[in-house]
């Protein structure tokens, strides 16, 4: 072996790249790490299609009977709660692409991301980017579903809702990496995230209409972040469909002490939310030793 | 040396230079790796107190000690990952605490447990370091090839790491360590959990490193027939350097060969010897066992002189366990057993975050 790294040295005299430069590459890396996982795991593919479907087509038809409005004109419950069940699951995804790195942490590959010449930012940046690509992958699977509940498969619609669901997809990622960075084992992930997961999605309006809550609900769903992400989510939808006078009623539109809050607002909102979550994730990366 | 005449020449032409004063080489001429008063508290425990040691470039050094000694934290300290809590280190001349990036580009890590990614192929594995770790892109194909054929991997480049068995693995952190051409390469416990075939096949690669390649080899074990492999040993107990210098001088130093006997009466035995040799002896291993300098010369005396029938002799030289002994009273093996295995635990907790 004497033309092993030695020679390998003579000839490729190592010059680092700009930190800058290194940096984006890391970046690169981790997230297309997280792809290539995602493309490998396809029984992780299929399952999180379940858990939406059963939401829309279980529950949704189920409580249809309930509430007596069962459809008017294409929309019925189901159109209702489709941007809402869009929502549940780009957030379960990108939580659960966020606990890849606790996962990462248990089975030591993370050690090897932490002790490379790069930032910690672009490990983090790179982990939140991949989670995100992967949940928004997810939501945008679904669209396909949208016809069976009375959606269109309207181009603009369709772009919409794919951004709307990158930004939410970000910000959940962000949000679970953050939790990531204290927690030790995957299965205390696990559970705090349920923990956090399902009073989130239901004080989202994702299963009911945010008009004519009692007082207390009103403030809850409010400070959710969740919950501006549904709501462009719906819309949305509403602007492309024919609901008549439910549209009033189910339409969507968040209120601040009766003020329509505008969707710009809205998506500022969840971003927001998202950076300063990837803020903290960061930082307390480049804390820990 | 071979690799800084070559540098340099690359660098600057034939001409002999002065090196520039912040280069590397003016930092730390032949020192591969150095600390200084090096420490590390947790709250109240001391894992390392005030370690001091300088490895020569080229050597192969072993850090030998009982499970929860502070080698791992040592190490952790060296690689930048442990924040010391005094003293200083440097590594490749860079200073583990002001130049933690030049100290990471020029350093291979192998760690007790495995840090692969299971779910990716031992190339996805090598190529995700070569990105992290910045390599020029045209030099990956080539570079990968001859760490994987180095140690016997290269075969198996596209099945997924989870195949593996562990000595696979341990051989492939070894590969993937290497690709950005390190100066030095710590290894942390490289051997354990491994069957005794693996072992040796392992500490193959590793001597074969050291003979072709110009590389400093920094490695714990707490394996005392592995540490004979290393050109110097320090002997690491309760986080202080209690020895540190070559096997065998280490092991001359004892200054006594050990002899176990067997008797027709052990108790006897041992009053005679101390009363008609002024030995001390003990039963170890089921038999009476005590340190005499020269110890086959010590034998006809014993026979003539006992009085007690002597079943077996078993005369022999000193060894990494008996060095062990001598300067902590203790064999590795006590140390182990009593409150390292906590302590243990808890530095790897620690070292882990």
């Amino acid at each position: 072996m004497a033309t092993g790294i030695r020679a390998l040295r003579r000839t490729a005299p190592e010059q680092a790249p700009s930190r800058l430069v290194q940096d984006l590459r890391a970046v690169r890396v981790v997230w297309t790490r997280e792809l290539i996982r995602f493309a490998n795991d396809r029984m992780r593919i299929v399952t999180s299609l379940i858990q939406p479907v059963l939401y829309l087509f279980v529950l949704g038809t189920g409580l249809s009977s309930l509430t007596g409005v069962t459809s008017s004109g294409s929309v019925s419950l189901r159109t209702f709660m489709f941007p809402g069940v869009l929502g549940l699951s780009v957030q379960f995804t990108a939580m659960f692409s966020a606990a890849s790195i606790v996962w990462d942490r248990e089975f030591g590959f993370l050690r090897e991301m932490l002790v490379a010449p790069v930032s910690r930012t672009a490990i983090v940046l790179g982990k939140c980017l991949g989670g995100a690509s992967v949940a928004a992958f997810q939501g945008a699977i679904l669209i396909v579903l949208a016809g069976a509940n009375g959606v269109p498969y309207n181009p603009a619609l369709i772009l919409e809702l794919i951004g709307m669901l990158m930004v939410l997809a970000f910000a959940m990622t962000a949000f679970g990496v953050m939790m990531a960075a204290r927690v030790r084992t995957i299965q205390s992930f696990m559970g705090l995230s349920q923990l956090v997961l399902m009073p989130m999605f239901f004080l989202s309006g994702a299963l009911y209409p945010l008009a004519n809550l009692p007082a207390w609900l009103v403030v809850l769903t409010r400070i959710n972040p969740l919950t501006y992400a549904v709501d462009p989510l719906r819309r949305a939808v509403f602007a492309h469909v024919d609901a008549g006078p439910l549209a009033a009623r189910f339409g969507g539109g968040v209120t601040w002490f009766g003020w329509t809050v505008p969707v710009w607002i809205e998506v500022a909102v969840v971003l927001s939310m998202g950076l300063a979550m990837l803020g903290v994730a960061i930082a307390q990366f480049r804390r820990a030793d | 040396m071979n690799l800084r005449t070559i540098e340099t020449a690359g660098g600057d032409g034939a001409a002999p230079m002065p090196a520039p004063a912040h280069t590397r080489e003016s930092t730390a001429r032949d020192s591969a790796v150095s600390a200084r008063g090096l420490t590390k508290r947790y709250g109240g425990i001391t894992a390392v107190d005030g370690i001091d040691l300088d490895v020569t470039a080229g050597e192969t050094f072993g850090f030998l000690g009982p499970n929860g000694a502070g080698k791992s934290t040592t190490i952790g300290m060296l690689c930048t990952l442990v924040q010391p809590t005094a003293g200083s280190a440097s590594v490749a001349g860079f200073d583990a605490q002001t130049q933690r990036d030049e100290v990471r580009r020029n350093i291979g890590l192998v760690f007790q447990d495995s840090t692969l990614d299971g779910y990716l192929s031992a190339a996805q594995n090598l190529r995700f370091h070569a990105e992290l770790y910045g390599l020029p892109r045209a030099v990956v194909p080539e570079r990968m090839e001859r760490v994987l054929s180095m140690v016997g991997l290269w075969e198996r480049r596209d099945s997924l790491v989870n195949t593996f068995s562990g000595g696979m693995r341990r051989r492939l952190e070894i590969a993937r360590g290497l690709m950005h051409l390190p100066r030095v390469l710590f290894l942390d416990e490289p051997t354990i959990g491994l069957d005794p075939q693996t072992r040796a096949s392992i500490w193959g690669y590793l001597a074969e490193l050291q003979r072709d390649e110009d590389i400093t080899i920094f490695l714990t074990t707490h394996y005392m027939d592995e540490a004979e492999y290393c050109d110097r040993i320090a002997i690491i107990d309760h986080g202080r350097i209690i020895a540190l210098d070559t096997p065998d001088a280490l092991k001359a130093s004892v200054g006594h060969d050990r002899v176990q006997i067997q008797t027709a009466d052990d108790a006897a035995a041992i009053t005679a010897l101390r009363e008609r040799f002024d030995v001390e002896a003990g039963i170890a291993e089921g038999a009476v066992t005590f340190g005499v300098p020269e110890g086959e010369r010590f034998v006809p005396r014993l026979f003539a002189e006992l009085g007690i029938p002597i079943r077996s002799v078993r005369v022999s030289r000193p060894s990494l366990d008996d060095v062990f002994m001598s300067y902590t009273g203790k064999t590795i093996r006590d140390a182990e057993g009593g409150d390292g295995d906590h302590m243990r635990q808890f530095a790897r907790q620690m070292a882990r975050r």
